[in-house]
């Protein structure tokens, strides 16, 4: 083997002082950095094979580890940045694609922490959401333009079918397979305790969990994986998968090797067999083709659930998104460029896509401009990181948002960004059952109640401080919005004023 | 300085209206007493009153107010007016000389009807060519603002407080049998006419003391529908809410009562099948016609008004009756100077409208009617 | 009685739990003192035992009928008749590992320094497991009646 040119991203710090040799963080490490030395009669690292996942600094009982970046370093240049030249090194030596995993990680401005968010002084009383109603619910799926009622008020108006969330937040598409067994146990179980919905992913859903469809939103993805008629009608709604944030136009690739029996039985495929999702669904070349598969799920579904479709955040969202809508779409869910991801080509997520912020704030509008915008749900996902983020999408003129990265950071996702290698620490995304038992779904599951609840908590102090009781009242409400430090032309486009203005 | 329609200005302020539902007419003196009693509520910068039945001659016409701020926009809005609608009658508004009212612009009205050939043309309603027409003036006709556009109704307003509006547009001499009253406390000087309320659109108008948070969630849900809030503000907006419900889209006043200030999810629940059904949905389609932040406001149309709070009751309103007339207000003091003894006197509840029209049979029905909600 | 119970399906195998025996038995009462100065730091009562991925950890049953009480030969191995909690007196104990021959679970642990048989206490003294307290992933449970 020749030399391997790349040196250690990470450095394991041990502190000999408080090192026991318990060997805690060698049994929890699957990428075998930890050993203990006999001769030596010590814990002893690998640098090499650190990925930063922490689950040994967090495990250790004595607090005897830390890991930072690696002191090491190319003679300082703006242009040849540290991960161009590694980047190069590792295609160089493999010859193959860069693969990522999680959201775009490059430094592009981030919209949301650009926005403020407003509240009463004097003219207008702030609530207090601890003494005063204060309203999340809200519905996803059409709406009719307006209410027919007969002389003795019944409704003559059919409600075409909603979702109904108790806040305004969903858990994005995971499939079974890009996360384990138990991640998803969590998900669905917070989901029905939380009165929300998670998201199977484009993987099928596993039929332990069955049981939690009513708060089941299923995918179709262009490579169907796990669609039968059975799945359709347990699910709450039906998600037509078209495009991903963190891959825009990429198809999806689940290696054979971490397609096991459970999974093969899920995504009803045969067991070690690579699950390939193309890039485009070969029936959708257009947007009438679109059309015909939401009518055609509607039908397979008695149009008692509703279809939605998502897709990335790309340039031209606006126009697509609009196509959308009146291709008979229930909902429009648009995924922003830094959204997750558990494998993509490096350079597709880092480059590919815009920013989700931006993309709502244009969907919004042209739906509004063609008069359309009360008759579907927009949910807007792609790195929402905390209540703020969501308050500002809702604003912006979303309906509701995913969070994908969020659950799973709640669920112990240390944001190491090695996904693709299957063996995540913290057993979330990974197959490999000694790894999966170490995310708990009881303590998982209460992790993402608190969290949401939490953020709930919070939005309805936000909204309070605008003087508003309903989250209804913030959808598209961009008066709420002031920009910080962002040209006109931005400012522009999300449709907000400058701060001071 | 932005002006009023480029900027959007939150405001406090009074507002008191009266009816009388045998139909009999009363000088506009009575409201002008009734609101200068709240003078303190309001800092001279917009007054206004909204009267109903002034008109009896000219009752099938469109009664257009115009400000112009000059009259090469008078000259220009009156070629569009021509072009598409048959004048019956027009005049310059009479007012007199008042020293607290300064700065009046040009202000006229006009009786008309769209022209059959115009409305056959356009293929549309003559509601909907005037609501059209009112629209485009007041966007595109740079100086000419149309404030008033109902039948046997109109709104007289301005700069200044509410008893010298009055004085000013010799409120003394209408006979109506509906008036409602403005005095407004902006937060800032636009010292535009168009600014002050009511704001009236057809016969619909509105007068307000509040400030919405949902303003923009409205707004843009109005724009879906074709409507163009040139003013921003509050009151604008709430008037075409009321303008799509009413007339739109026919919901009876009750319920786009139960839109604007809707009932909380968890009364709801707690409603029998029926109407559990009809608020989920109207809940749902109408979310963002719900008008959220402090407010009470008066909504006068055809044959009545409504005046409701928001659903948390964050802005003043008292209701009282004396024999067939009804009266609102801010504050109990502007019902009691022109109203010594009523028969009753009642603080509606945060979202619970009063709503007072000229066909109900006793006053009961008023503030005892059965209220399908909490 | 209330006893330790295993998940097994949630064990993850760090052996936290051995540490944190080793801890609350010795007579610091601190991860670190008990590694570095406890000359007589205890051995283990809990111990984890592996069949990757299979894992879980084991201690005393405290068995109703406790063969080891009965193999006992200076009555060092006691059972306590109000609490049912199995304990070794160490006072008493020779060492004579009887108790570890006799015992079905393999729960009872030769203490080599102390030559002593060491076995889980319930940790009388603090009221709730170690173990329990410090598993990481909750796969260990401390319930049952009394």
């Amino acid at each position: 083997m020749s030399l391997n040119y790349l040196t250690p991203e990470f450095k394991v710090l041990r502190d000999y002082d408080k090192c026991i040799n318990c060997k805690v963080c060698m049994r929890q490490c699957a990428n075998e950095v930890h050993s203990y030395d006999e001769d030596l009669g010590k814990m002893v690292a690998d640098d090499y094979k650190c990925v930063n996942c922490q689950r040994c600094v967090v495990m250790c009982p004595t607090h005897a580890l830390t890991i930072v970046k690696h002191p090491q370093v190319f003679r300082e240049n703006a242009n040849w940045t540290y991960d161009a030249i590694r980047d190069i090194y590792r295609q160089a030596e493999t010859g193959g694609v860069l693969l990522s995993a999680m959201g775009n990680d490059r430094p592009y401005p981030i919209y949301w922490d650009k926005m403020v968010i407003n509240a009463s002084q004097v003219t207008n009383p702030s609530i207090d959401p601890l003494r005063e109603p204060m309203e999340l619910k809200i519905f996803i799926g059409r709406k009719p333009d307006k209410i027919e009622l007969d002389e003795n008020l019944n409704v003559k108006t059919k409600m075409p079918p909603q979702l109904t969330l108790n806040y305004p937040i969903m858990f994005s598409a995971m499939s079974y397979g890009s996360i384990s067994y138990n991640a998803h146990a969590s998900l669905a179980r917070a989901a029905k305790e939380l009165g929300i919905y998670y998201n199977t992913g484009e993987g099928g859903l596993h039929k332990d969990f069955r049981k939690y469809g009513p708060n089941t939103i299923v995918q179709v993805a262009s490579g169907r994986f796990g669609v039968d008629r059975e799945y359709l009608k347990t699910a709450a709604a039906v998600e037509i998968k078209i495009g991903q944030g963190a891959k825009p136009g990429i198809g999806g690739h689940l290696p054979g090797e971490k397609v096991s029996e459970d999974i093969s039985e899920t995504r009803m495929i045969p067991v070690g067999s690579d699950a390939i999702s193309p890039a485009p669904h070969h029936d959708i070349y257009s947007i009438e083709d679109l059309s015909q598969l939401i009518y055609s799920l509607k039908e397979a579904t008695d149009y008692k659930k509703p279809v939605g479709v998502k897709i990335a955040a790309v340039n031209n969202v606006a126009a697509i998104a609009s196509g959308i809508a009146r291709a008979g779409a229930d909902y429009i869910a648009i995924d922003g460029f830094r959204g997750g991801t558990g494998a993509a080509p490096k350079r597709i997520r880092d480059n590919v896509g815009i920013p989700i912020e931006f993309a709502i704030a244009s969907v919004d509008s042209r739906l509004r401009s063609e008069g359309i915008r009360h008759t579907i749900s927009l949910i807007a996902a792609g790195s929402i990181r905390s209540s703020a983020d969501i308050v500002k999408a809702i604003a912006l003129g979303a309906d509701a948002v995913y969070i994908g990265s969020a659950a799973l950071i709640a669920l112990g996702c240390h944001m190491c960004q090695q996904c693709y290698t299957g063996k995540c620490n913290w057993g979330i995304a990974t197959q490999d059952p000694n790894l999966v038992k170490r995310l708990n779904p009881e303590i998982g599951y209460k992790r993402l109640v608190n969290l949401i609840t939490a953020w709930g908590h919070e939005i309805q102090e936000m909204l309070g401080g605008m003087g508003i009781n309903d989250i209804e009242s913030l959808k598209g409400n961009r008066l709420m919005l002031r920009g910080i430090g962002m040209t006109q032309k931005e400012l522009d486009v999300l449709g907000i004023l400058a701060a001071g203005e | 300085m932005l002006k009023e329609g480029n900027i959007r200005i939150p405001s406090g302020c009074a507002i008191s209206g009266i009816i009388d539902r045998s139909g009999a007419v009363f000088s506009g003196q009575i409201i002008a007493d009734s609101i200068a009693t709240m003078h303190d509520r309001s800092n001279g910068l917009g007054g206004g009153f909204a009267a109903y039945g002034i008109y009896p001659e000219f009752k099938e016409h469109y009664a257009f107010h115009m400000f112009y701020d000059n009259t090469k926009s008078k000259q220009e809005t009156e070629e569009l007016l021509k072009a598409n609608f048959v004048i019956a009658y027009e005049d310059k508004i009479p007012t007199r000389k008042t020293e607290s009212i300064k700065n009046a612009p040009l202000i006229y009205r006009y009786f008309a009807l769209p022209k059959l050939e115009v409305l056959n043309a356009n293929e549309i309603t003559d509601e909907d060519f005037v609501v059209k027409f009112i629209f485009n003036v007041n966007k595109n006709v740079n100086g000419a603002y149309i404030f008033s556009s109902g039948k046997n109704m109109g709104v007289f307003k301005a700069v200044g407080y509410p008893e010298d509006v009055a004085e000013f547009y010799k409120l003394e001499t209408y006979n109506g049998y509906m008036w409602t009253a403005h005095g407004r406390f902006p937060t800032n000087t636009p010292g535009w006419w168009g600014g002050a309320h009511p704001f009236n659109l057809l016969n619909i108008s509105v007068v307000h003391n509040g400030e919405l948070s949902s303003y923009d969630t409205n707004r843009k849900y109005l724009e879906e529908f074709g409507y163009s809030c040139t003013l921003q503000t509050d009151t604008e907006v709430a008037a075409y809410i009321f303008d799509l419900l009413l007339r739109r889209h026919n919901l009876p006043v009750s319920l786009a009562a139960k839109v604007v200030a809707s009932p909380l999810w968890n009364q709801v629940e707690r409603m029998s099948l029926k109407e559990k059904e009809l608020y989920h949905s109207l809940k749902m389609i109408y979310s963002k016609a719900l008008l959220n932040g402090p407010f009470s406001l008066i909504v006068t149309y055809d044959n009545g008004f409504i005046a409701i709070n928001d659903r948390i009751k964050l802005r003043p309103l008292t209701a009282a009756s004396h024999g067939d007339v009804i009266y609102v207000a801010s504050e109990e003091s502007a019902i009691r100077q022109v109203c010594k003894n009523p028969d009753r006197v009642w603080i509606p509840k945060g979202g619970e409208p009063v709503i007072a029209e000229m066909d109900q049979q006793n006053v009961s029905e008023i503030f005892n009617k059965k209220e399908v909600t909490a | 009685m209330k006893k330790v119970y295993a998940k097994e399906e949630v064990c993850v195998g760090c052996k936290l739990c051995e540490v944190y025996c080793i801890t609350s038995h010795s007579r610091y009462k601190d991860v670190l003192k008990a590694y570095k100065f406890d000359s007589n730091r205890p051995a283990p009562r809990i111990v984890v035992e592996e069949n990757r991925p299979l894992s879980f950890s084991l201690q005393c049953r405290h068995c109703d009928d406790a063969p080891c009480v009965k193999a006992c030969i200076t009555g060092a191995m006691q059972k306590d008749p109000v609490t049912g909690v199995v304990t070794c007196d160490t006072d008493k104990c020779v060492g004579c590992w009887t108790c570890v021959l006799v015992c079905g679970f393999g729960a009872i642990v030769r203490d080599t320094n102390n030559k002593i048989a060491s076995k889980c206490d319930l940790c009388a003294e603090s009221g709730e497991p170690a173990c329990v307290k410090n598993c990481p992933n909750e796969a260990l449970v401390y319930e049952g009646g009394i």
